[in-house]
């Protein structure tokens, strides 16, 4: 898919939503673009010749090495793919002698570079070329971190406009019609490299496994590897040996990283609810304290008041009590005090 | 951290001589920062950095971006205790809790101009070609969203600072939705950035890599977050003093000790799952080798040992302990996200071809750490972060939230 | 719509993906006005 489809399938999703067509739900298997190039390389067929990097070289002007390519001595120091150099052939010591095997982008059926690039700079073609769009990368390099092969490169001398840069399998020349196979498979005397469809290159490597018994491993590096690329190689030492990577697994490397973006989108829904409701229930919580607060204190202002009324009343009570004896009292005294003068004048008669 | 020798009152030093240390000092990093920014735009990255196509990520990741966005978690940690789960006792710590954030997250946007091969791109991801399949696109996405709530969570300071109170009081009754928005977008990216090396099993160490890199990113940057908190609430306690009110000093010690208590539980449930990490991928062997030293270093030095020290340190009330305890987890947040993304990244590779930063890559770190530094200075001593402004004080969780914004205010305002 | 690579197929769904999630943010803000609306203490003013 190139790239500014993107937006435009945004649309189309609304659409599929609606209709209910979910496109290519479950667990389905993808198999890449039936028809798509690739090339397979013979490592026992290889003589090291660097013929191939040339031809590269030639083809994509690139700048010229500091060592012209038929000075075979760079071949005692392994190489990696760098700014300026799209492809290298490695010299590998082995149990059946010097081994030589060219490296570049394998052109994986499910990149990884591409599924890691944030602005999509990359595309995987449906002719099988892996190949990456100048004018929207940013630079950030992910995609170095992400390929297992660790084929693209980076300008870092350019301070400006610093390009990736790996193998796009001739991909622009040959859609021009420029060449009719990559530069480096033109230029390789020993066809030791062939361009074809994919899967006539897997039939083509167990033919020669068929008519030459013993002289290769029973292993098409690349057919699985990384969930297959379109670059396939073939050899008779173990490919460990030759610099090929034993240990990265068939799982597409998309795979790595859908699971957790899977889970991204539950964030998104569950936690704005989650928080919500924590936040009425924590809201609730204040406003029940709050409220108990208060009704605790309206209770003990009643209780307050009352206990002070009737403290009031009884002394209020008291009061009258007092008031009515001490009244009684007088009105005795009174009475008595009568009496008695009474008493006093009757006696005096 | 390079400025850390402040005099205590910087604005006392702004008039009497320019020449303290710590002018000095920062104006020499500053100074160099611009001569290798220079560089950098003049000679490409290939003239200040050692990165190479082996190593297309060093420590302008490894440090600016990871260990920046881990340690600015305080922000959504602070500001989602106070304003969703309601603790409002620790409402003194969101401010300078949300003013490091903005200006981590905004010094990282920053970094990563240097970083990355065109800088006026950066908003190509967003704005003109999306690579919704890359978790890079996730977190550029979240971190730009986040920085723009960060700057609304920040505004009201700068607001009132401004004396504009009308559009203050609109901020402010944003905070839940942006606390909550900004919770949703944290986690989305923090736990994004361990996701990042999800793509790569093959040459990440495999005790570090799991399934789970998402998962232990998120809930480290939590233990970061409040770690963070209670260690800049020290050193600012140390050299802003005079900028504190009552209230926020008042608080002070509480802050830390109940962050203290969350990030205990916290780092015990991250220990627990980094084991489960272990198990789920049956690496134990490796524990026995050169990197499990360093594995076993990490997580029981700077996970297990912390947690200890914040439970201790809660219990007997120690706020001394608590903060040792802090500056640990601190240290233990930047030595995974170095291990995760420098130290056994690439580790399949041969000695001579492993990345070392050149000391201009450490020199322009230092100097963004300064920048941030100095405007966290500049705004602090300013605007009111430590203290509440006198017109806006918040100090009790009323019942009327809006009872003050009917006050009639002494002065007249230019609206 | 058919696609030939999980990648290619990815880039569709994230894609829906990210757009539904813009929609479901939105989406929850809204449904929790109209669910708060009569409330008489409001969550959010
Ligand atoms: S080899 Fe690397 S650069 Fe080439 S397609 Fe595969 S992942 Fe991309
Ligand atoms: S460096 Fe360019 S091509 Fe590579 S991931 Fe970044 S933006 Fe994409």
């Amino acid at each position: 898919m190139q790239r500014r489809q993107f937006l435009g399938l945004l649309g189309a999703t609304a659409a599929t939503a609606v209709l209910g067509k979910a496109a290519q739900a479950g667990p389905k298997h993808f198999t890449g673009y039936p028809d798509s190039f690739g090339v397979l390389f013979d490592a026992t067929r290889c003589i090291g010749c660097r013929r191939c990097e040339a031809g590269c070289n030639r083809v994509n002007h690139l700048p010229a090495p500091p060592r012209p390519f038929d000075d075979l001595s760079v071949l005692d120091t392994r190489r990696r793919t760098d700014a300026r150099t799209f492809t290298v052939v490695n010299r590998y010591p082995t149990a059946r002698g010097p081994v030589y095997r060219k490296n570049q982008c394998q052109h994986c059926l499910e990149p990884a570079c591409a599924s890691s690039c944030f602005v999509a700079a990359y595309a995987k073609t449906p002719q099988g070329a892996v190949i990456w769009d100048e004018k929207v990368c940013v630079g950030c390099r992910y995609c170095m971190i992400a390929c297992p092969f660790d084929i693209p490169t980076f300008e870092y001398a350019n301070p400006w406009s610093p390009k990736i840069m790996k193998c796009h399998l001739c991909h622009p020349h040959l859609t021009a019609g420029k060449l009719r196979v990559p530069g480096c498979v033109g230029a390789c005397p020993t066809e030791a490299l062939v361009y074809g469809r994919r899967a006539d290159l897997i039939r083509e490597a167990r033919q020669r496994f068929h008519l030459f018994p013993g002289r290769y491993l029973d292993h098409i590096y690349g057919e699985h590897e990384m969930g297959g690329t379109n670059w396939l190689y073939i050899s008779g030492v173990p490919f460990s040996q030759i610099g090929l990577r034993e240990d990265l697994g068939v799982t597409p490397a998309p795979e790595f990283t859908s699971g957790a973006l899977a889970a991204v989108p539950i964030i998104a829904a569950a936690w704005p609810a989650l928080l919500l409701g924590i936040y009425a229930i924590s809201q609730a919580k204040d406003k029940a304290a709050r409220q108990e607060k208060r009704e605790a204190l309206t209770e003990a202002l009643a209780r307050a008041q009352a206990k002070c009324e009737a403290e009031l009343a009884k002394v209020k009570a008291k009061a009258e009590a007092d008031k009515k004896a001490a009244i009684e009292r007088e009105v005795k005294k009174a009475l008595e005090e009568a009496a008695k003068a009474q008493a006093a004048k009757e006696e005096g008669e | 951290m390079s400025g850390e020798h402040a005099p205590s009152t910087p604005v006392a030093a702004d008039k009497a001589s320019l020449l303290t240390p710590f002018n000095i000092v920062t104006g020499l990093i500053v100074f160099v920062g611009l001569i290798l920014t220079l560089l950098r735009f003049t000679k490409g990255l290939a003239g200040v950095t050692n990165l190479s196509d082996n190593n297309p990520w060093g420590i302008w990741i490894s440090f600016d971006l990871l260990c920046g966005v881990a340690l600015a978690a305080g922000g959504y940690t602070t500001s989602a205790a106070c304003y969703v789960f309601g603790l409002k006792r620790y409402h003194s710590a969101v401010r300078p809790a949300i003013l490091t954030a903005f200006l981590g997250y905004a010094l990282v946007v920053f970094a990563l101009h240097y970083d990355v091969g065109r800088p006026w791109r950066l908003p190509y991801p967003i704005f003109y070609s999306p690579g919704p399949t890359s978790v890079l696109f996730e977190v550029g996405l979240c971190v730009f969203l986040y920085l723009n709530v960060l700057f609304l969570e920040w505004t009201p300071s700068a607001l009132e600072w401004l004396g504009l109170k009308k559009w203050r009081n609109v901020m402010v009754k944003m905070t839940l939705a942006l606390t909550i928005f900004g919770v949703v977008l944290s986690t989305m990216h923090q736990s994004s950035l361990g996701a990042l090396f999800l793509i790569a099993p093959s040459k990440l160490h495999p005790l570090w890599y799991s399934s789970y890199l998402p998962v232990f990113f998120f809930i480290s940057s939590i233990a970061a977050g409040l770690s963070m908190v209670i260690f800049e609430g020290t050193l600012s306690h140390r050299y802003l003093h005079d900028k504190m009110d009552e209230h926020y000093l008042s608080a002070h010690d509480q802050v830390h000790l109940g962050f203290g208590r969350g990030a205990a539980v916290v780092l015990v449930i991250y220990f627990f799952l980094k084991l489960v990490g272990l198990a789920l991928d049956n690496t134990w062997h490796y524990l026995l080798t050169g990197y499990g030293a360093m594995y076993s270093l990490e997580l029981l030095g700077f996970v297990a040992l912390p947690a200890l020290l914040y439970a201790v340190g809660v219990r007997e009330k120690n706020l001394k302990i608590i903060r040792w305890a802090a500056v640990l987890t601190v240290l233990g947040i930047v030595l995974n996200r170095f291990n995760v993304s420098w130290f056994a990244f690439n580790w399949q590779l041969p000695a001579a071809e492993r990345y070392f930063p050149s000391w201009m890559e450490v020199a322009v770190s230092i100097y963004i750490v300064t920048v941030g530094l100095l405007l966290f200075r500049f705004i602090a001593t300013r605007m009111p972060i430590f203290h509440e402004h006198p017109d806006f004080k918040e100090a009790e969780p009323e019942e009327e939230p809006h009872a003050h914004e009917t006050r009639p205010h002494p002065q007249s305002f230019g609206h | 719509m058919e696609f030939f690579t999980y990648h290619d197929f990815t880039m569709y769904t994230k894609g829906a993906a990210y757009v539904l999630m813009a929609v479901t943010l939105l989406g929850i803000l809204g449904f929790w006005l109209f669910l708060t609306e009569r409330d008489e203490d409001k969550l959010i003013k």
